[in-house]
């Protein structure tokens, strides 16, 4: 048993639920810098075009194809006001659900979600963007670090969802 | 009121708003422009197989795209001709028939018809054989470029393009072989504003420091020189470019390249390992080219608009950007990346990236295009009572010193523009 205390633990869904709401309050909340803090230094944000959702963002155009210093940069330009697509910040509420760990082992966690993004924005009609999360989310210590977010939006084109100016 | 005010005496070029808002404007501009102008359908590079399909809508048009058993490449009006019904319903694929769900005609990948069930109920002088698929009159390409045209006495496509087919060759001639292929996955988004908008918007370099400041912050962080070598009194810009007519609508901006290019000039966001690759592909430019046409090949970025619809953008990536009214106040876009077809896998992977740093609806720049874009239809909910907008600049200059950060070839595609819809039916 003394063994037990090296060993990471297993994560159940409640806790990964409680891990991926505070992550999605964050966002909502615009707390860019503090959201960061969730990932992993490997980190990925891929958002896939609609007709290729399983493509390889190396030969496959992207909506989104991020590194982790890519991140960085969106975050900085997302919250500078001159992000005239987000200046005033779109408000944004995000629904999850539907949470499953697909696989988990010491070191690493699958973990997909589907949700429901509202997106109001001045003079905007409501904006609605809905699909599939699959995460790569890798333990550290106590700790969970996001290392890969890859979202599928259902519609098979943006269509009246415009830009992803905003973090999905 | 005239829809535009070429004052070359006073220096002084205004629009009227009303033709960015207007539903009776785009009602005569399906009729003078889109059935009038070659319209971009494709690439051929989408068509791999015979039996290979795509549906899409060209101008609002849904048509099909596909490859016969001979490699015949068609284009199709994507309509039953029983009852009217959409024929072929999925996105792409490879099919050997088009089935309608309706009442069951269907017809072969080359749109002529294969079967009219129960046929025996139509008198024997049906002509049932002339009953496949409406095409286009006209269906041409330039250099794997598919257009079509519904005015059967259209110029040929070749003639259309005129001038703008040197800067589609300058474009092709980043592939060691002249052939460039449409990578997979696509771009579609619509913007709340009028079609021209996005023209205008394509090819405005005057915008560039104000929309995009954050871009231009992204790539200093990046590493990349964005300040102007030889700065000019009064221009923000980080380079000096040109605005150039093409002939029938066309026209392009023509700019010293200073943010990178795949092929082939390297800068530090694209990693110290790129390096060599880069400067070897701009060997194989020299060698291949000399070294006059490799510069030019290699260190220079354009912004191409064959009028009316289709951008090519041809900078840090290549993009086939087209675009088409859905609406007097909105508008939906398809875009793509081009990439030559030797490309190596690092390159390629390189290629997307530098696309996704600028370019498309996740990119770093063009969410705040469309911001600016849907601000102005915003504001073109005034425009009985402040009907013009301004777009003089460089008129104080001759032709052959237009700047891409001037409105000379905004002007050109707006003159051309008001031509076509001055035309009699």
């Amino acid at each position: 048993m003394t063994e037990s205390t090296h060993t990471p633990p297993l994560y159940g869904r409640a806790e990964i639920e409680d891990f991926l709401f505070h992550e999605a309050a964050l966002l909502d909340e615009w707390k860019l810098n503090e959201w960061l803090t969730l990932l992993a230094p490997d980190a990925r944000y891929l958002v896939p075009p609609n007709d290729v959702p399983d493509g390889d963002p190396a030969s496959t155009l992207f909506l989104v194809a991020d590194d982790a210093e890519r991140i960085r940069q969106r975050v900085i330009r997302i919250l500078d006001p001159n992000c005239h697509a987000e200046s005033p910040p779109s408000r944004l509420r995000r629904q999850l659900s539907n949470v499953r760990i697909l696989s988990q082992d010491a070191q690493t966690l699958t973990v997909t979600f589907n949700f429901i993004c509202h997106r109001y924005r001045r003079h905007e009609r409501i904006r609605q963007y809905v699909g599939k999360m699959t995460y790569q989310i890798s333990k550290q210590g106590s700790e969970l670090k996001i290392r890969e977010r890859r979202v599928v939006l259902d519609s098979h084109e943006l269509g009246s969802l415009g830009s992803v100016s905003f973090l999905l | 009121m005239p829809y535009i005010i070429d004052d070359p005496s006073n220096k002084r070029f205004m629009l009227n708003r009303e033709t960015l808002i207007s539903p009776a404007v785009l009602a005569q501009e399906q009729d003078k422009i889109f059935a009038k102008c070659w319209i971009y359908v494709g690439h051929s590079s989408e068509l791999k197989n015979p039996g290979d399909f795509i549906t899409r809508k060209v101008a609002g048009h849904p048509i099909i795209f596909s490859k016969d058993d001979q490699q015949q490449i068609h284009c199709l009006l994507n309509t039953c001709r029983h009852r009217g019904a959409v024929v072929a319903t999925k996105p792409a694929g490879n099919a050997r028939r088009f089935f309608c769900i309706y009442h069951g005609w269907s017809y072969k990948i080359d749109g002529s018809i294969n079967r009219i069930p129960g046929s025996d109920a139509y008198d024997p002088s049906f002509p049932q054989e002339e009953h496949g698929l409406r095409r286009p009159p006209r269906f041409e390409s330039y250099r794997d470029f598919w257009f079509l045209c519904f005015d059967p006495d259209a110029m040929p496509l070749a003639d259309y393009l005129a001038d703008a087919k040197f800067y589609i060759d300058l474009i092709l001639d980043q592939s060691p072989s002249g052939t460039m292929e449409i990578i997979p996955g696509t771009q579609e988004y619509s913007v709340s504003a009028n079609w021209k908008l996005m023209v205008e918007n394509s090819v405005d370099d005057y915008h560039l420091p104000t929309t995009h400041s954050t871009w231009l912050n992204f790539m200093s962080n990046s590493g990349v020189n964005v300040h102007n070598p030889n700065k000019e009194a009064g221009q923000l810009l980080p380079t000096k470019g040109y605005a150039k007519a093409l002939g029938n609508g066309n026209f392009t901006t023509d700019n010293i390249n200073f943010r990178g290019r795949p092929v082939a000039h390297w800068i530090p966001l694209y990693g110290d390992e790129a390096k060599t690759e880069i400067e070897s592909m701009y060997e194989e430019l020299v060698e291949r080219l000399g070294p006059e046409r490799a510069e030019r090949v290699a260190n220079t970025n354009r912004n191409l608009v064959i009028f009316p619809n289709l951008v090519i953008n041809d900078g840090s990536s290549v993009t086939i950007r087209t675009f088409a009214p859905n609406g007097p106040d909105k508008m939906d876009v398809t875009a793509w990346a081009l990439g030559p077809v030797e490309e190596t896998t690092s390159a390629r992977a390189r290629r997307l990236d530098a696309f996704l740093t600028f370019y498309g609806p996740g990119g770093f720049a063009t969410p705040d295009d469309v911001e600016a874009l849907e601000l102005v239809q915003q504001g073109m909910a005034n425009w009985r009572h402040d009907p013009w907008s301004e777009m003089s600049r460089g008129m104080n200059k001759p032709e052959d010193q237009q700047l891409n950060s001037d409105e000379h070839h905004l002007r050109i595609f707006w003159r051309h523009w008001n031509s076509l819809m001055q035309d009699e039916k």
